[in-house]
């Protein structure tokens, strides 16, 4: 027995310590660096082939499958892009959760080529872009447009996708979809009910009393668990009443920018409407649960953007008629006319630097811009591109027509805000204070404070990244 | 000399696995959180910058995780202490309970008894929309229906920030309750059933014979309880995520660690912060264990 070897607990432990090679812990969330891809060289380019696609190369494409759906890619992108290559593979990918999927495809050093990021759970293009993981799309811009070889991409585009896509001075995001915002109704139930779209905010809080005192449905809802489709309206209203600066300095964190007086009028404005005018338990009903309620005439009006008649599709009656109209005016002396819209291209689609073909990426979003494919997706998916005149002679449903209409009548007329994308912490502290202010937690002084205060702390804080406009 | 190191080899090639697998999946994940949470990682670079104890001083003045902070420790007091009350209470229905004569259940308590192990079974996702459901504040609540019905106005069970917290508490107490019955019931069958039998024979009733009988011989499970249910206070994080309103809110009103430290990371792309967040998270996990074994030891009792 004496040479029965004798093993201690603590010697055993140390033995077993040593014995996975440090390589196993390799696999790890920490980045790793690499080499940049080797994937740069691009096909030299020509008249025809502008940005210098190699024809062979396979296309990785991913696209959030939301509202939308993916057919518009399989069924119109793709293929015109295939009549132009027959040879490039093209990888289709769909998914409803871009920065679980492809979070981890970024760090890794092997982003796939074109991606479609939007949703709630969209990467954060800021991140994105500061660390250089997009792919410059100016080319993009200054390539002659898929259809006539005299026009460049750039001019066939509402002028915001440029402005909106920008991040430091280089455009990286391209927005396919022209986002209207307004106030949504029934055509057919202000009809029968002889409503007529207010032009002024006296005449909306009169038409909220109206349809209150006629008792057969709300007058007014949003969705109150997301109190984001609320303050959209409300910092609207604020750019008509004080001008466009009034989003400009919240964006770019001026001091000041949310207490300005415009803000407070506006928010002063909203809560008069939650305390009154909102159907019962509206905060505590998300968007698709308030927009059923007014497809069932449950309620009259309520805020949304040009997604909402191909959201509410299949629980839209026969004959519901969409309408939208823009935010009524505050007072005579209002800095915006009134038809002034909140446009904002959405349905982001990026290029990543370091994919495999980014110069097959950037020819994949100008076969996107064409009129053809253009046309084709606001047909099938009932909304508004940012392809100047994409729609016309289309057969568009009447929510899409009426929000066309309105941005015609608009005209230059249209004001948008960033800071939502810039500062999520911000949005944040919006969407938590909106809900109160609708609920009466805060009075609306209370409110503006409370986002001024945010935004001074996030001004102050080193570890953010600040944008400008 | 190969004979010397024989049974060691041995022992070793049972646990090489094992350990490997803790080393690369827990050790290795923590070590790197804790590197992680001294860089300004925005979870896409391949260069994270160091920044050293930045993101701890930033922290310090952040106003809503230390909100979270606070919902996690009220839930840490409360939690346990309901669930195993109610637990305790049932189990003690359900085992001792009958009137009388002999050591038996209610009646129905075998059909209870499955009932009560129902939440358990259900994935906590499920539980979160299922309660979505059951709070709506419209008509197709299944707890403001009736309230409506009688005329009063619909109670904001998850959208008002008054009350939110205490809806995320309910369920999370409705879900753990049925385990802790089936742990307890465990624990009063391993109580030699004599012990009832003798005081029920000294006169005791229903309420002595749990006060004095059956909660000290029950004391080890419940103590074990006690830091199980602590831990899930600490991480809870699903049941919020899903089920309140704007994660965590209204207005913030429900949110906890975990979901700061989600939110943080894969919403604003502050990976780096949001290590920092998790490490003083593990910290605050570690001291309630430690603390926890260290207050509990109490003498046992022998039977």
């Amino acid at each position: 027995m004496a040479n029965t070897p004798h093993i201690t607990r603590r010697g055993l432990l140390r033995a077993a310590a040593l014995v996975p090679v440090a390589g196993a812990l390799a696999a790890c969330a920490t980045p790793q660096t690499q080499a940049p891809a080797s994937s740069a060289a691009p096909a030299a380019t020509s008249a025809a082939n502008p940005l210098g696609v190699d024809a062979k190369k396979p296309l990785e494409v991913w696209i959030f499958d939301g509202g939308f759906g993916n057919a518009y890619a399989t069924d119109i992108h793709q293929p015109l892009f295939k009549t132009k290559y027959p040879d490039a593979e093209i990888k289709h990918n769909v998914t409803k959760e871009i920065t679980k999927v492809l979070q981890p495809r970024f760090a890794g050093g092997n982003p796939p080529d074109v991606i479609d990021n939007s949703g709630a759970n969209a990467m954060d293009m800021g991140a994105l872009a500061q660390d250089g993981q997009l792919q410059d799309l100016a080319p993009l811009l200054d390539a002659p447009s898929w259809d006539d070889p005299n026009v460049k991409v750039k001019d066939t585009l509402d002028p915001a996708v440029v402005e909106f896509g920008t991040y430091d001075g280089k455009f990286h995001v391209l927005g396919y979809v022209n986002y209207i915002h307004g106030i949504w109704y029934s055509q057919k139930t202000f009809r029968d009910n002889g409503w007529t779209v207010p032009k002024t905010w006296d005449e909306f809080i009169a038409l909220c009393e109206t349809i209150k005192k006629a008792g057969k449905m709300a007058p007014f809802t949003y969705a109150g668990k997301h109190p984001q489709y609320l303050y959209e309206p409300l910092l609207t209203m604020a750019a008509k009443i004080g001008g466009n600066e009034v989003l400009v300095n919240i964006d770019n964190l001026e001091d000041g920018a949310w207490s300005a007086e415009p803000v407070r009028q506006a928010a002063e404005a909203w809560a008069e409407v939650g305390a009154k005018y909102l159907m019962q338990g509206t905060a505590g009903l998300d968007h698709v649960q308030t927009q059923t309620a007014q497809n069932k005439n449950e309620v009259a009006m309520l805020p949304c953007g040009s997604w909402l008649e191909n959201e509410q599709k299949t629980t839209t009656p026969e004959g519901f008629e969409y309408g939208m109209f823009p935010i009524p005016d505050f007072t005579a002396s209002d800095k915006m006319p009134y038809g002034t819209l909140h446009t904002q291209p959405g349905e982001s689609f990026i290029v990543p630097s370091r994919g495999a073909n980014p110069q097959g990426g950037m020819e994949y979003l100008r076969a996107m811009l064409s009129k053809k494919a253009a046309g084709d997706f606001s047909e099938l998916v009932s909304t508004v591109s940012v392809v100047k005149g994409a729609g016309e002679g289309r057969d568009l449903s009447p929510g899409a027509k009426s929000a066309t209409e309105a941005l015609a009548a608009a005209g230059a007329n249209t004001v948008y805000y960033r800071w939502r994308s810039w500062y999520g912490q911000l949005h944040d502290e919006a969407v938590a204070a909106t809900g109160q202010l609708m609920t009466g937690g805060v009075t609306p002084e209370k409110y503006v404070e409370r986002l001024q205060k945010k935004a001074d702390e996030l001004k102050a804080d080193s570890s953010i990244k600040k944008y400008k406009r | 000399m190969f004979n010397t190191y024989r049974r060691g080899l041995f022992i070793l090639s049972f646990l090489a696995a094992p350990v490997t697998l803790y080393l690369v999946y827990v050790i290795s994940p923590y070590m790197q959180a804790f590197y992680i949470a001294m860089t300004d990682w925005r979870g896409v670079t391949a260069t994270p910058n160091f920044i050293g104890f930045d993101n701890f001083i930033r922290l310090f003045s952040d106003g809503i995780f230390w909100k979270a902070v606070t919902h996690n420790a009220a839930l840490l007091v409360l939690l346990p202490l309901l669930t195993i009350v109610i637990a305790l209470f049932f189990a003690f229905l359900l085992n001792v309970g009958r009137e009388g004569q002999g050591v038996a259940g209610v009646a129905g308590s075998r059909f209870y008894r499955v009932v009560f192990f129902f939440p358990q079974v259900l994935a906590v996702t499920v539980v979160a929309v299922l309660f979505q459901q059951v709070f709506r504040p419209d008509d197709s609540g299944m707890l403001n229906a009736p309230l409506m019905a009688i005329g009063m106005d619909p109670v904001g069970f998850l959208s008002d920030p008054d009350i939110a917290f205490w809806s995320v508490l309910g369920v999370m107490v409705w879900q753990a309750v049925g385990f802790y019955v089936v742990l307890f019931s465990a624990g009063l069958a391993s109580i030699p059933r004599d012990m009832f039998e003798a005081a029920q024979i000294d006169g005791a009733g229903r309420f002595s014979l749990f006060f004095r009988v059956t909660l000290p011989l029950l004391w080890d499970t419940v103590q074990v309880a006690w830091v199980y249910l602590g831990i899930l206070a600490l991480d809870v994080f699903a049941i919020v995520w899903v089920m309140t309103d704007q994660h965590g809110g209204p207005d913030f009103s429900t949110t906890v660690m975990a979901t700061e430290i989600y939110r943080n990371a894969f919403q604003y792309f502050r990976f780096g912060y949001a290590s920092a967040l998790g490490v003083v998270m593990f910290f605050f996990t570690i001291g309630f264990a430690i603390l926890s074994l260290r207050l509990s030891r109490r003498e046992r009792i022998e039977y």
